[in-house]
């Protein structure tokens, strides 16, 4: 299969190190990605017109986004590169994409999915407030267009990115009233040996913390998020949550960054029916890989966040290693010594993953607490109590069954921010752990389409 | 308080001149719609699930909760497009409502 047809989806760390990969062995993938611009979420790119520099842009990962950015410029000329086009759907051996209107049909001999990931959410009451957006939102917002995604932001959930993007709009002059971490100090040091698998990051999140104390923002560890304050006219006007001691407090602000770290975006590996795999440590589904990255169907990759989140330096590893298996699969000649080196960079990688899933868990026992009156889905409006009837009333216990009946997963987002939160909900009516529940299936569209759609020849 | 976002850089874009619910507001070049709604405004769509008016939620494309619309009723995500002089921006839904929630 000298001439195999080669896509990779997603123009994030993984997906440039796996064509670079692959072009270098001879091999012209089609690189298909959603975004205008390559680099993913995390080396996205500023749009034309904006002037500020890599230092300003990337702080600390400066260098390998400007690397990233420059191992595609070399590249994109001599790949098939299709910004701007959405993959929707799939069948075996072609894929379903439509770019600005137009549709046309993509046929692979292997596919590579690097599809990254969202945010993880779990609701609090009031989270459908206009100024509520997600952690990585807000960071777009500032990193995409310099703006604040408010005048006055509160920080809320738990993990890395959390003191990541609190830090960087202290940096860019935004007001920052409070950071507010679910995670108790207790885990973090428990995590510690784990997290020093990777030193320098850890020492890198340490500095983070330093600066958000130098500049006197409010930091409040293992708080219990309550309330998203605000009414439906003006949208978001603070926070009221439970201090680490136990006291009731709020916080007035016009904006809420909210987030549980990252979930895999799996839909296109799900509906290729790819096996899937519950992950313990961070409590959710994923797909399940070898080591290397192959998928329980043949020719079907998957690398980079999309398969395991592990972050940006590991899927720039986990890309390169994607690409050396794929070649192996067709009889291609790969060094094992570059193949092992990868590997091990991962093993350690996955180390700190686990640490940093000890230190800022999954906050299930949220879901569980969570009032009968707080909205599930904020695309449709419905609630905890809602899909808690669906389970009492109805014995709804599986979270697709739950879906038909409740609506929890079926609106405008696909589920990507309430099935998480729904099943633990569901788990909790039913009594039962939450991988006991199942998942959500992918479905097609993975994302809505246009009714002005024009079909074109492939 | 006019506006939701608040620009802290990259103000020296050329203006780009648009029009949201009939009057005319400036945008700057390569500012997402998203942006040049919402600083000029609180909110992008009123919900058709209840009374509460949405302004975007992920940036990021997946949410969908930022959709906005031309006059000529084509949706748009307000987080993935960008601005154009001459635009004509509604941001109530053109298709049929239905009642809300409680």
């Amino acid at each position: 299969m000298a001439t195999a047809r080669v896509v990779i989806v997603g123009a994030g760390p993984a997906g440039v190190r796996c064509a670079e990969t692959l072009l270098a062995a001879g091999i012209k993938p089609i690189l298909i990605d959603e975004n205008r611009r390559d680099g993913g979420q995390i080396y996205r790119r500023q749009p034309e017109g904006f002037t500020r520099d890599y230092a300003t842009l990337y702080g600390r990962e400066a260098a390998k986004a400007q690397d990233l950015h420059q191992s595609f410029d070399r590249l994109r000329e001599a790949i098939d590169y299709r910004p701007d086009t959405l993959v929707w759907n799939l069948t075996p051996g072609q894929l379903c994409c439509v770019s600005q209107g137009r549709h046309r049909t993509v046929d692979y001999d292997a596919l590579i999915l690097c599809t990254g990931a969202t945010d993880r959410l779990m609701p609090i009451e009031g989270w459908h407030l206009a100024g509520t957006y997600s952690l990585g939102g807000a960071q777009i917002a500032l990193k995409n267009q310099a703006v604040s995604i408010g005048h006055r932001v509160v920080f809320m959930g738990s993990g890395p990115l959390l003191y990541l993007v609190a830090s960087q709009y202290v940096k860019a002059g935004a007001e920052v009233a409070a950071v507010l971490d679910t995670s108790p100090l207790s885990l973090r040091l428990k995590a510690l040996p784990k997290l020093l698998a990777r030193p320098g990051v850890l020492f890198t999140g340490i500095k983070l913390l330093a600066q958000l104390y130098r500049a006197k923002v409010a930091v409040h560890l293992g708080i219990k998020p309550l309330q998203v304050l605000g009414d439906a006219s003006q949208g978001v006007m603070g926070v009221r949550f439970t201090t680490g001691s136990g006291r009731t407090a709020t916080v007035q602000a016009d904006a809420v960054a909210l987030g549980y770290h990252l979930r895999p975006e799996t839909q296109l590996g799900d509906l290729a029916g790819c096996a899937m795999a519950f992950d313990q440590a961070s409590s959710q589904w994923w797909l399940a890989t070898d080591d290397a990255g192959r998928t329980s169907v043949k020719g079907v990759y998957a690398a980079g966040d999309g398969a395991k989140i592990r972050g940006a330096d590991a899927a720039e590893h986990a890309g390169r290693l994607v690409a050396l298996a794929l070649l192996e699969d067709l009889q291609q000649p790969v060094s094992s010594a570059l193949r092992d080196g990868h590997q091990q960079a991962l093993a350690v990688m996955d180390q700190f993953r686990l640490g940093l899933a000890q230190a800022f868990p999954w906050p299930s026992e949220q879901a569980k607490a969570l009032p009968d009156s707080a909205i599930v889905c904020r695309c449709e409006m419905i609630s905890a109590g809602e899909l808690r009837r669906t389970v009492n009333e109805k014995g709804a216990c599986e979270v697709n069954r739950a879906k038909a009946f409740s609506r929890v997963g079926m609106g405008r987002c696909q589920g990507r921010y309430c099935a998480h939160a729904g099943a633990e909900v569901i788990a909790a009516a039913a009594g039962v752990q939450v991988q006991e529940v199942g998942r959500q299936r992918g479905q097609a569209p993975v994302k809505p389409l246009s009714m002005l759609i024009e079909e074109v020849a492939p | 308080m006019n506006g939701r976002f608040v620009r802290l850089a990259e103000q020296g874009r050329p203006a780009v001149s648009l029009t949201v619910d009939g009057a005319p507001i400036q945008a700057l070049q390569g500012d997402t719609l998203m942006v040049a709604l919402l600083t000029h405004g609180t909110a992008l769509r009123q919900s058709e699930f209840d009374s509460g008016r949405r302004a975007g939620f992920c940036l990021m494309g997946a949410c969908q909760d930022c959709w906005v619309w031309t006059r000529a009723g084509e949706r748009l995500r307000a987080c993935s497009n960008e601005v154009r002089d001459g635009l004509d921006i509604v941001t109530t839904q053109p298709e049929a409502t239905w009642p809300l929630h409680g």
